[in-house]
């Protein structure tokens, strides 16, 4: 029997674009080689040999981390049901959440330059909690826009206060 | 920041047919705020300064003594420019007077039946307005040197950091008034205003009953505080609180080191925290000391402070969550202490730096009952209260809350049979910690979002935690070790009734049904 979190009657996530796996491991190859370089430069000044252990563990980290990228962003998924944003994330640390379109506060739509450059946007839907965090990523530029405009008018059509 | 010029007084504005500061027209504040907003620096200052030049200042009338060459007093006197600094220091102090009287002259408030505007500056002009209807509380501050000019700084908090309005200052009969007019605009009540009494007596007399009356106004709520906080709990709380812990470890651990190296120079590293001590025993003795809470037709008020008071009142639907929690040191005496998060940051600590999220400071038993009956007007009824009992005491099992398996205690190890959930109509309960035992209440209205959590160790245990989102404070309501399908059932429920809850709720205008059809309501 599976343990894995799953919600009874809810199949048909809407998933982020595939070429969002190419963003992901850009990024995760920057932090790799800034944090392996960083913890180098320790066994590179004092010459103890022991001292390599860190980067590698690090490096060895980053790996895991890199091959698994395709499954973790197949695992983002988000829908809109009648009256809330459902959204989910993660494969070892799953995450699920549910916000009413009522508590929006505001959309976000960010683009770092990796994402532009394959036409992917980042659309952010902030309430008056900060632990809410529901970020989705890897959406094509059009779909992230038509998304925005249609939460904010849901958002309209269910105003609540704070 | 926006900068407008001066404007003339609205036409058309509101008219309550009586001199009141809600008539939609601009007021001026308090004439000594200048003093109190700034002016006591400058006091200062000048004492300061005086009292280093006293010596020179003595030698000067008496004479004799020896005076030193670089002395700037004599200096000036030798080369005879005693006449240009009396007149530049004069200069200096008009400069100051036309300076705080035009900025008592620029700043303004008015209120309408929309907003509450303010617009202060004399260079750079500030024109702030907050809404009524997103009013997340009132908080009238007396700070000690105010009180004795019978000044009041009232500040109106909306949600959101450094978004307060803040008038300061006004008198402080007046402030009570407007507060109730505020509230009574914001209410969304069509009931007419009720007049506003006028204190009798000479300036003194009013000055007199001004200092020694509560932190209620009689007028606008029922006379006495639900809760009385007597001086003994309020010690004996203080002295159980988990920094007597760290304190009596300190002292051990010093005394033990000093017996084993004879080195009196460790009593140093003592000293700095016994300091911190006095001042922190005396901040929250203070602070908690005339402790006063009391309902109101317009919400919660809550009144603390000895010298400086502070008095908040907090609308219904304005209280994000509660945390009724107790340290194990409390326990043997029933002891809780009530916290609440607020979307409002109140500026002014103002009254001994009191945080102002903590409602109810000690209390036992029946205090919380009295300040939870207050704080959510929905958990009431019988049933709900025994919920609510049973979530503050009780040790587990099958007792109305959807508790950890037994397979938990791995990661719970004395908490699992207690650590579990329960869904009211009104709220969602969760109910943690067997050593430190804690209740969190969140309004189903209120709630922003929630979510389940499952990690590698989790999901081997087939648990996940559950966390609901409210609005930054000191409680994060979240509850760890569910069983898996028990959060995926939380999870869809609660998602459900939050949607539901908030589209019922009408809390911004919370008294709207009011006074359309009985038209007469005392406010």
């Amino acid at each position: 029997m599976s343990e894995k979190l799953e919600l009874p009657g809810v199949t048909e996530w809407r998933r982020v674009s595939p070429k969002y796996v190419v963003v992901d491991i850009v990024g995760l190859l920057i932090s790799a080689v800034v944090s392996c370089a960083a913890t180098a430069i320790l066994p590179i000044t004092t010459q103890v040999a022991w001292l390599w252990a860190l980067p590698a563990i690090i490096a060895v980290i980053f790996l895991i981390t890199l091959a698994l990228t395709p499954r973790r962003v197949r695992s983002i998924g988000y829908q809109l049901r009648d009256d809330d944003l459902l959204f989910r994330r993660g494969l070892m640390f799953q995450r699920f959440v549910a916000v009413p379109y009522g508590r929006m506060q505001l959309v976000d739509i960010n683009r770092g330059p990796v994402a532009r450059a394959l036409g992917l946007s980042e659309l952010k839907f902030v309430t008056a909690a900060a632990a809410s965090g529901v970020t989705i990523p890897g959406l094509p530029a059009a779909d992230a826009e038509e998304l925005r405009d249609k939460l904010v008018a849901l958002a309209e059509s269910r105003r609540a206060g704070l | 920041m926006s900068s407008t010029p001066p404007e003339p007084p609205a036409p058309g504005s509101v008219s309550l047919g009586q001199p009141s500061l809600v008539d939609g027209e601009w007021h001026r504040l308090h004439p000594a705020t200048p003093l109190l907003r700034g002016g006591i620096a400058l006091i200062v200052i000048l004492g300061i300064v005086v009292g280093n030049l006293r010596d020179t200042l003595i030698q000067l009338v008496v004479g004799g003594g020896e005076r030193g060459p670089e002395d700037p007093l004599s200096l000036i006197y030798e080369r005879g420019l005693t006449g240009i600094v009396l007149a530049a220091i004069a200069l200096g102090l008009i400069a100051f007077i036309v300076g705080f009287y035009f900025s008592w002259r620029m700043h303004s408030f008015r209120i309408t039946a929309e907003l509450v505007e303010v617009r202060s500056g004399i260079f750079y002009r500030t024109n702030r307005k907050g809404r009524l209807d997103r009013i997340q509380g009132i908080n009238i501050a007396r700070p000690f040197f105010a009180r004795l000019f019978g000044a009041a700084k009232l500040e109106v908090n909306v949600a959101g950091q450094d978004a307060n309005v803040q008038l300061a200052y006004l008198s402080s009969a007046n402030a009570d008034a407007l507060r109730k007019e505020i509230l009574r605009l914001a209410s969304g009540t069509q009931a007419a205003a009720s007049p506003t009494p006028v204190a009798a007596g000479g300036l003194v007399d009013r000055r007199v009953a001004e200092l020694l009356a509560p932190e209620l106004d009689p007028d606008a709520a029922p006379p006495a505080s639900v809760v009385n906080l007597h001086l003994g709990r309020l010690i004996g709380s203080l002295v159980l609180s988990g920094f007597t812990i760290f304190l009596l470890v300190l002292v051990v651990g010093t005394v033990v080191i000093i017996s084993v190296t004879h080195e009196l120079f460790f009593l140093v590293t003592f000293a700095a925290p016994i300091i911190g001590m006095g001042s922190y025993y005396f901040r929250k003795f203070t602070k908690s000391l005339r402790y006063s809470i009391a309902g109101t037709p317009d919400g919660v008020r809550v009144g603390f402070g000895l010298l400086s008071t502070s008095n908040e009142t907090l609308p219904p639907g304005r209280i994000h969550s509660v945390q009724v929690s107790q340290p194990l040191l409390w326990r043997p005496a029933g002891w809780w202490e009530i916290r609440v998060n607020l979307a409002s940051k109140s500026s002014n600590n103002g009254a001994a730096s009191q945080a102002n999220t903590s409602i109810l400071p000690v209390g036992n038993l029946a205090d919380v009952k009295k300040v939870l009956e207050l704080v959510l007007p929905g958990l009431v009824d019988e049933r709900s209260i025994d919920l609510i009992e049973r979530g503050l005491t009780s040790r587990g099992g099958d007792d109305g809350f959807v508790n950890s398996p037994r397979r938990a205690w791995i990661i719970r190890w004395f908490s699992w049979r207690r650590n579990g959930f329960a869904i009211e109509p009104d709220a969602v309960l969760l109910r943690s910690g067997a050593v430190w035992r804690s209740l969190v209440i969140v309004p189903q209205a209120r709630m922003q979002s929630v979510a389940m959590h499952q990690g590698p160790l989790l999901r081997r245990l087939g648990l996940a935690s559950i966390i609901v989102h409210t609005v930054a404070g000191p409680i994060q309501p979240r509850l760890g070790a569910v069983d898996r399908d028990a959060a995926i059932g939380f999870f869809t429920d609660v998602s459900a009734a939050a949607v539901l809850s908030s589209a019922r709720d009408t809390s911004h205008r919370w008294r709207s049904g009011e006074g359309r059809s009985n038209g007469e309501v005392t406010a």
